[in-house]
């Protein structure tokens, strides 16, 4: 569901479509067009060109220093980019910079927090930079029973656990109702309990029409999260492209067998793993199947146990971003 | 008696125009209200000790101004000392705080641009610099009867003051990395400008060397001037005070404002 303006001139803090006199259009969520950024001689981003629209729920993946973080940083305006331009909301993030941030929630990766304050005084303070009033305490109590604070909106946030201080991050990110929120691994050393919390909260923002941009260890919450997948590598986006085209196109599908007899040498080409008389083949297409069964009929190998699995987005991960050592997404 | 919370009345009646800059420096007022035993009464208590062990050594060998007594002298210069020290305190460690406690990114993911930015920490830190000025002077009458010839003056010097070592403490606030080098900016810089600048002592009784060298600091002009209201007597003219203090204030601002808009030490 897409959130709809009332107005042209609905242009406060929070949802906001740009509008034209001749017609209308909704201008993307984000657009990023042509950013580099340098860190003396690194080169941290080189040439990222992203648009992600209005209501999308994205992923942005990638291994520890592809540039997702600077990329996020880019966005928040907390890094100026060395060339090109971003957009949020149709708001340059640079020359319009008071109405992109008002648009953009970002929760950061690390667990940051005021010790003078409450969790309610925090999330009103933040609602308030943002030009909320009184009138938005009742989001901010929504945002509060939506991530499970109700019990401690009146602790002090030193006193918060570790999974608590994460929510309450959260719920920071979300005080002034952005239209677009960025999730910087929200649930990097989270319990099971609340990452599905989390999940179900923001799944339902999402469908409310607030535009998610997540970021995440955990790539099968991607896969069954996100529509669409941006991966990165070296400061560059490798693929783009909706996650089940991304399975489709880049992943085999692996057919494990337990055979009585040696693997004939037809089907040697094909083999991943071998472990005894198991062994794993990579497949490209389903129809292989068919092939793979027939070469081992034709070499009096019977089949004592078989399995055909999906690829899952990390097989597309590896298969692009390689498998190195400390990658993640 | 929430009625006597002023942000009580001001919650509902600020636009959202300005409740950007109205909620960061009501955060600001409540962070160190929250400390009101360190960061107001104890300063006061500092305050009231130098006073005493200071008149009672001194009341009968020192004579500044004729009919001035050196515990009425000492209590302008008190007050000055403790309303720069905690102007410059407030919006310095707040600043080093959030950026070493990492929360100062959710101050710089909003749309509060570079003045209300500025305007919001100043006048926290004024606010806690006349506090604790005005709570010595008025806890100092209970010892000492001290006039107050000209009140205009008085309110310009502390307001200037405050003002000056409030703007001070956000260019501290943004340029140290960590809570090492701000302690370092405070005892080498402000703790000897702030001792040396005439708090205990007129600088006429300084040989001229050193009378030249104290006319350097632009700490003596904010308490020169500040006395010159409460005495009508100063070692230099109130308008040469009131000339440097302002141009200093300016100058500070200027700086605090250009680093704040290039996100020096904020935004890499």
């Amino acid at each position: 569901m897409k959130i709809q303006s009332n107005s042209p001139s609905s242009d406060e803090v929070g949802f906001r479509f740009l509008w034209d006199s001749e017609r209308s259009y909704v201008a993307a969520a984000i657009e990023i067009s042509g950013i580099t950024k340098r860190f003396g001689e690194f080169e941290a981003l080189r040439g990222v060109d992203l648009r992600i629209e209005q209501g999308e729920f994205f992923a942005l993946l990638g291994p520890n220093g592809a540039g997702k973080s600077t990329l996020i940083n880019l966005l928040a305006g907390l890094l100026q980019p060395t060339s090109g331009s971003i957009r949020i909301m149709g708001h340059d993030v640079q020359t319009d910079y008071q109405r992109a941030r008002s648009a953009l929630g970002v929760v950061p990766q690390e667990l940051v927090f005021d010790p003078f304050f409450n969790v309610r005084e925090m999330l009103r303070f933040q609602a308030g930079y943002f030009g909320h009033g009184p009138e938005n305490d009742a989001w901010v109590d929504e945002v509060i029973e939506g991530l499970g604070l109700t019990d401690k909106a009146h602790t002090n946030m030193r006193k918060l656990s570790g999974g608590m201080k994460r929510r309450a991050l959260i719920a920071q990110a979300l005080a002034h109702k952005p239209p677009v929120i960025v999730l910087d691994e929200p649930t990097a050393g989270v319990d099971v309990e609340l990452r599905q919390m989390l999940w179900a909260f923001i799944q339902k923002l999402n469908q409310q029409g607030h535009t998610i941009i997540l970021t995440t260890h955990y790539l099968e919450e991607a896969e069954a999260l996100c529509e669409r997948v941006a991966m990165m590598k070296h400061g560059k986006i490798v693929a783009l492209d909706t996650t089940r085209a991304l399975l489709k196109s880049h992943a085999a599908k692996q057919l494990s067998l337990r055979l009585t007899g040696p693997l004939p040498t037809q089907l040697q080409s094909l083999l991943k793993q071998q472990n005894g008389d198991e062994v794993v083949l990579a497949l490209s297409e389903l129809s292989q199947v068919e092939m793979v069964l027939s070469v081992l009929r034709e070499a009096n190998v019977a089949i004592q146990d078989m399995q055909l699995q999906e690829a899952d987005l990390e097989d597309v991960f590896l298969n692009l971003v390689g498998n190195q050592k400390g990658a993640s997404a | 008696m929430k009625w006597l919370n002023p942000f009580f009345w001001l919650d509902d009646k600020v636009s959202p125009r300005w409740r950007g800059v109205y909620t960061l420096f009501k955060k600001e007022l409540l962070r160190f209200w929250r400390v009101a035993f360190q960061t107001v009464a104890s300063p006061i208590l500092t305050a009231l000790l130098y006073l005493l062990i200071f008149s009672h050594v001194l009341e009968s060998h020192v004579k500044v101004y004729d009919q001035v007594s050196y515990t009425a002298f000492l209590v302008p210069g008190l007050m000055m000392m403790s309303l720069l020290q905690n102007a410059f305190a407030n919006s310095s460690s707040s600043l080093i705080q959030s950026k070493v406690m990492g929360n100062i990114v959710f101050l710089l993911l909003t749309p509060i641009n570079t003045l209300e930015f500025f305007a919001a920490f100043l006048a926290a830190s004024m606010i806690r610099g006349l506090l604790v000025g005005l709570s010595i002077y008025l806890v100092a009458l209970c010892f000492v009867s001290v006039p107050t010839v000209y009140p205009g003056w008085i309110i310009a010097f502390a307001l200037l003051g405050s003002a000056l070592l409030g703007t001070f403490g956000i260019i501290a606030g943004i340029w140290a990395d960590k809570f090492d080098q701000m302690a370092a900016f405070q005892n080498f810089v402000i703790m000897p400008l702030t001792f040396l600048s005439g708090v205990f002592y007129s600088i006429h009784s300084l040989p001229p060397f050193w009378q030249a060298v104290s006319q350097l600091n632009p700490f003596f002009y904010m308490i020169d001037g500040f006395r010159y209201g409460f005495f009508g007597h100063g070692d230099v003219s109130p308008w040469l005070s009131l000339a440097v203090v302002g141009s200093f204030l300016l100058a500070l601002a200027w700086l605090c404002l250009k680093m704040l808009k290039s996100g020096y030490k904020l935004r890499s």
